[in-house]
């Protein structure tokens, strides 16, 4: 923060100015007053907005910081043998797991990637090889920000509509597809922004070498960006995880076990919602452990992408 | 591949190119041409252009996403437009016999969004009183006066509470929030302000739009701070030293030199937070009471269009119900484009030409 001692300068610098001139001005006591009376303004106003910035600080992360220790508590609590291995007993009996909504998770989750990754980092690679600077970068760019801000349930509805009433029935498929198109834009843009980050060079020394173009872009520009353009698909595998809006109407949720793709199924996220809403003590403990089965996965996402980006992706490439 | 590197080509012959923008520029036009003639060269051509156009295709795919959604919303919401026109969002039912406003009403066939209209719009407004100030505090602490040690933690904090699904809060909600509200706040705010007509005490569960509102605060919080943030740190050291210079305290360099110079990146980044706001949905259905009622009291029971289609669209009754749910999906669709799309182009219009920040 050079900031500070630049101020500090400045500031001692137009004090002594103004010292003086009030000498010069002997008689004009009041425009020396006046002097004073802002600077003593203008220090007190310094002080108040660094005080409320800080304050806002502190009233922002303490209450974050209770949420998040009092979510990991609670599952931690929660958190037993059973969860992992049981499904989910009869209402009223205490008891039983959310093996089958893990299960049902992994497969949507599966579904999910198959479709979004590769659709994804290809994506990435037009945008950061072969469309630079071109209009049409620019609108994919653009569209896959705003995509990614529409809301998961329109998601949901529109998969829905589109999979799910000309089958006839709710699907793992269908949920699956819904979580796999909002992972596109995520995986999109995190692969452009690794994929820029690999020197020119590199792409050149391939070429020189006689290497195709495809075959550099794949085996030598993305190969480089891999630790980052994996650190990014797991962010996205992360968010969708715990994604239930899309699923509601999708996957919609099975009390048993069931691995077919054409057949309800459940999830992670919409078992903790049915449980949340649920008037037993039983199943507000296990969606409370369910959360924090989530957020374990999160943390693990987040903070990978974190060391990865921070680390540097390419130290060996550049 | 080759016709975009002749245009880096003409870039950099162009009589002032703008200097260190972009690390290709430097390449001399020899290079330019050794890599076409090397890319246009023998048998991998044309597995080259395969090749690139099936990555066109794939980025293309994302506008075939988009389209797709708006076009299977209106083949189902055909059904509602037909019946009610634009007349959904803006009327109401007179039920003859008690002469009441009737918003929603599956069982007879009424339905007007304005009840989601009017939910959405007071929870997200609610949201943003209470996020906004709190997110600029935070970033401005974070950008101009946090010590180096707290800046990395503080960040990947906001980025942690980002990531947390929805469906979470909306269980801490439940738990923890609304049982706050019932027996603390809501009480308090009942005897203060009750005169005002803005809190009733008709609701005593403590669910309802003040719930809703500030879970919808608490889960914007860290996408709006971690934006400011970004576009403060985009605006030019140079500025901070010019104000500086003049003799400005800390807090004044903040105003004059950060805060003005990246007010339409704030308020990009407010909207791109009303937009997560607008669409956000499993928190709010659990905590917003869901019946479909237009309350000038925040404490009471409501439902906001995405609470709506997350509650009734499994169980709808009728064909008629099913494409009303339909077209509010779209009008929440087509909104929350605009809405990001309009944030998204004020966000860009500060940071583009800036380093992206590395946090």
């Amino acid at each position: 923060m050079g900031g500070y001692a630049r101020s500090a300068i400045v500031n001692a610098l137009s004090t002594g100015v103004r010292g003086q001139r009030s000498v010069k001005n002997a008689g004009e006591g009041k425009l020396k007053n006046e002097h004073k009376i802002r600077a003593k303004i203008r220090a007190l106003s310094d002080g108040a907005a660094t005080g409320l910035a800080v304050l806002a600080t502190v009233l922002v992360v303490a209450p974050l910081v209770a949420i998040f220790a009092y979510l990991v508590y609670k599952g931690a609590s929660s958190l037993n043998l059973a969860f992992f291995i049981e499904v989910p007993k009869p209402v009223g009996e205490v008891g039983g797991g959310m093996a089958n909504a893990i299960l049902g998770s992994a497969i949507l989750l599966a579904v999910g990637s198959a479709i979004g990754v590769p659709v994804g980092i290809a994506g990435g690679i037009f945008l950061a090889e072969f469309g630079r600077g071109t209009k049409l970068a620019n609108a994919v760019r653009f569209t896959a920000d705003v995509l990614n801000g529409v809301p998961s349930i329109v998601m949901g509805i529109a998969i829905y509509s589109l999979i799910v009433v000309p089958q006839g029935h709710f699907s793992a498929f269908s949920g699956g597809v819904a979580l796999g198109i909002m992972m596109i834009p995520t995986v999109c843009r995190t692969t452009e922004e690794m994929l820029l980050m690999v020197p020119n060079a590199v792409r050149e020394a391939a070429l020189a070498l006689g290497v195709p173009n495809w075959r550099s872009v794949l085996a030598i520009t993305v190969k480089t960006a891999s630790p980052g353009i994996i650190t990014g698909c797991m962010l996205a595998f992360a968010r969708v995880a715990g994604e239930t809006a899309p699923l509601i109407f999708t996957a919609f949720g099975n009390v048993g076990w069931n691995a077919r793709l054409d057949e309800p199924i459940a999830a992670l996220p919409l078992q903790i919602y049915v449980y949340a809403l649920s008037p037993y003590d039983d199943w507000h403990r296990l969606a409370w452990a369910g959360s924090l089965v989530l957020i374990v996965l999160i943390v693990l996402a987040v903070s990978l992408v974190r060391y990865v980006t921070s680390r540097g992706v390419l130290k060996g490439a550049s | 591949m080759p016709e975009i590197r002749l245009s880096k080509l003409q870039f950099h012959t162009e009589p002032d190119p703008p200097e260190g923008k972009n690390q290709t520029v430097a390449v001399s036009p020899e290079a330019a041409q050794i890599r076409n003639y090397l890319l246009s060269r023998g048998n991998s051509a044309i597995a080259d252009r395969g090749f690139r156009w099936l990555m066109v295709l794939c980025a293309l795919s994302i506008f075939g996403i988009v389209v797709l959604i708006a076009v299977e919303l209106m083949k189902r919401s055909k059904l509602a437009w037909g019946q009610f026109g634009l007349d959904f969002f803006y009327t109401a039912f007179i039920d003859p016999s008690t002469h009441k406003p009737m918003y929603w009403d599956p069982v007879n066939g009424h339905f007007s969004a304005i009840p989601f209209l009017y939910g959405t719009l007071v929870s997200s407004f609610l949201a943003l009183l209470l996020a906004v100030p709190l997110a600029i505090g935070v970033a401005v602490f974070l950008t101009e006066m946090c010590p180096h040690v707290l800046r990395a933690p503080l960040a990947f904090l906001t980025e942690l509470l980002a990531a947390i699904p929805s469906v979470i809060y909306g269980l801490w909600a439940v738990f923890v929030l609304v049982p706050l509200l019932r027996e603390h706040l809501n009480p308090w705010l009942i005897k203060g302000f009750g005169w005002s007509g803005f809190f009733d005490a008709d609701n005593p569960t403590g669910l309802g739009f003040l719930a809703a509102g500030i879970i919808l605060a608490i889960m914007i919080l860290p996408i709006i701070s971690s934006l400011t943030r970004e576009v403060m740190t985009a605006v030019p050291q140079s500025q901070r030293e010019a104000v500086l210079a003049l003799g400005a305290t800390r807090w004044e360099m903040i105003r004059m030199g950060v805060l003005r110079n990246a007010r339409i990146g704030i308020v990009g980044a407010i909207i791109l937070g009303l937009g997560r706001a607008l669409g956000e949905t499993m928190a709010v259905t659990m905590v917003i009471g869901n019946s479909p009622e237009v309350h000038r009291s925040l404490l009471a029971n409501g439902s906001s269009m995405a609470s709506v289609i997350a509650n009734e669209f499994a169980e709808a009754s009728s064909e008629l119900h099913l494409s009303a749910l339909m077209e509010i999906g779209l009008a929440l669709f087509i909104v929350t484009i605009i809405v990001n799309a309009f944030a998204r182009l004020l966000v860009w219009a500060v940071t583009r030409g800036a380093p992206s920040s590395t946090h």
